[in-house]
């Protein structure tokens, strides 16, 4: 059995009087295939905020690779092989769709001291594998909402992660937009990249996890095998409105 | 362009713009060149915060101010060249600017605006109650009539501001290429990306904040031998944050030749008007100049320029 990449333990998160995230606990293997759902204001957002820095966890300890996060802030996180998509695609604009690939080769990978030699050539082989091979030079206010969030992936992928986050990756996209953009995780997940895929489309969570947990008010309601989770009358109840 | 090659082409421009200057030989010209070539310094280095990284530094004054009464402390003591004068205020700027920087970075657009207003008035109010720099009454620094070799005293002031301006022209174009500007433009266009992406941030804002205050120093270091008379009034005068702010607003942010034409277009725009109607309309006119350019072309003169060859590219 793979080891474990990922192990948040009792993290908690609290804005004001409103508890966010209550004593969560997760593990993901190398390798994997995670989905995490729930119904907006779970707290799916705020516990991969935890993971990444973006937000400091109140409580509880976030693990990557036996090493713990807390402290970090979220440039060292992704520098140690944690990365994420965000919900709303966020290129950066002034730069061309290949200058947003540079940034994480030079930050990331560059202060790793595994700098590939060619980055012209590394950032063409990445838009290659997104698809974005004809918009090199493009700026990303002409992009598409799914060639940006090719793009988005494609920028999380440059850094070269271990675990890779996608937030809601699929958010307002076509049938065939959102199979494109399960293809290219899947694929990306065939090279071992360990990915955690939060979702709302269920055909899309179902058909790419290996395991799925739920989360409802902060707390995890679940975690195991997608078919048994479906069918646990408490996710059903409390997310599925069945 | 490798950078020694644009070096040398700023530095030819610079000597040939020296040797008109001394053709025409009025000593006025000097005085208005060096008060634009100022500008050209205070705006460049109000951009590597400002323009590459989206900070808005609202407190240019304190910085140059910050120069200038380095240079006061430092003569009162000892007698030191201008160039030696201009590397310590831009020690103490530089140093001020990181300390400011690490105090004021964790907040974000307006809050960080306000904070460094605050700062302006803070150091004033040090200034007004340091008696060793004149306090509130000001101090008086004789110059000589005459420099070795060069002429007068104003054409030596003239030629180091001229030289100050290539070199932080050349360190900003440097920066705008470099590892760091793409951090800082990432920083810019999405703080929380950039920083998912492994930019350090904090590290990086404190390099602009450190360099850009720096140089705003070094241009207010020569100011006290330029007038020969201090105070806080004039140190600390609204229209250096102003200006610093307005001129690569008009020329372009995201570049280095921005703020360069801004402060050209704007600052002999005033020089002009100075001596034609009043100084006192200086200040009108780059608010005029200024919301004229923020309804009508808010990317500036540079932005204009490359929405125009865009679509000429595109026809």
């Amino acid at each position: 059995m793979a080891g474990v990449l990922l192990h948040v333990s009792q993290v908690g998160k609290r804005f004001g009087g409103f508890v966010a995230l209550e004593g969560i606990d997760l593990e993901v293997r190398e390798g994997e295939r995670l989905g995490l759902i729930g119904p907006n204001g779970s707290g799916k957002s705020t516990l991969v905020n935890c993971i990444c820095g973006t937000l400091t966890n109140d409580r509880g300890h976030v693990q990557f690779q036996g090493e713990k996060l807390d402290g970090l802030p979220a440039y060292q996180r992704t520098r140690k092989g944690l990365a994420r998509s965000f919900q709303l695609p966020r290129p950066f604009f002034s730069l061309s769709v290949a200058d947003n690939l540079r940034i994480p080769l030079l930050y990331t990978v560059g202060a790793r001291g595994s700098a590939h030699g060619d980055m012209d050539g590394r950032c063409a082989e990445l838009l290659h594998m997104v698809g974005l091979h004809d918009k090199y030079d493009a700026m990303p206010v002409d992009l598409t909402q799914v060639d940006m969030r090719k793009l988005e992936l494609a920028r999380a992928m440059a850094a070269e992660p271990k675990l890779l986050i996608a937030d809601e990756a699929m958010a307002g996209l076509s049938h065939s937009e959102i199979e494109d953009i399960l293809k290219l995780l899947v694929r990306l997940n065939e090279q071992g990249v360990t990915i955690i895929m939060i979702e709302h489309i269920m055909s899309a969570v179902m058909s790419f996890s290996q395991r799925l947990a739920v989360l409802v008010s902060g707390k995890k309601i679940a975690d195991g095998d997608p078919q048994e989770v479906v069918r646990n009358p408490e996710v059903v109840r409390a997310y599925l409105g069945q | 362009m490798r950078w020694p090659t644009f070096l040398a082409i700023a530095l030819a421009v610079a000597l040939a713009v020296a040797a008109v200057a001394r053709f025409y030989g009025n000593e006025y010209y000097f005085i208005a060149a060096y008060v634009v070539l100022q500008y050209v310094v205070l705006a460049t280095a109000w951009n590597i915060l400002g323009g590459y990284a989206g900070y808005v530094n609202f407190g240019s004054a304190a910085f140059f101010a910050a120069g200038a009464y380095t240079t006061i402390a430092f003569h009162s003591v000892v007698s030191l060249p201008i160039p030696v004068l201009i590397v310590l205020g831009g020690i103490v700027s530089g140093v001020i600017g990181f300390i400011a920087g690490y105090l004021t970075l964790r907040l974000r657009g307006v809050f960080f605006a306000i904070a460094t207003l605050a700062l302006a008035v803070v150091l004033q109010t040090l200034i007004i109650n340091w008696d060793h720099v004149g306090g509130s009454r000001g101090a008086y620094l004789l110059r000589a009539h005459e420099f070795p070799y060069i002429g007068s005293y104003m054409q030596y002031l003239f030629l180091m501001m001229l030289l100050l301006a290539v070199v932080a022209v050349s360190v900003a174009r440097l920066i705008e290429r470099s590892w760091l500007g793409f951090g800082l433009a990432a920083i810019r266009d999405d703080e929380a990306a950039a920083e998912a992406s492994g930019v350090p941030t904090l590290r990086l804002k404190l390099i602009a904040t450190t360099v850009s205050g720096a140089f705003m120093g070094m241009a207010g270091a020569p100011f006290p031998y330029m007038l020969g008379y201090v105070d806080p009034a004039s140190a600390f005068n609204l229209a250096y944050a102003v200006n610093a702010i307005a001129m690569p607003m008009i020329g372009g942010t995201t570049t280095w030749v921005g703020p360069v034409i801004g402060a050209i277009l704007l600052g002999t725009i005033q020089q002009v008007a100075t001596v034609t109607i009043s100084s006192a309309v200086n200040l009108l006119i780059v608010g005029l100049v200024l919301i004229g350019f923020v309804i009508l072309a808010p990317n500036g003169i540079v932005g204009l320029f490359q929405q125009w060859f865009g679509k000429r590219r595109a026809r």
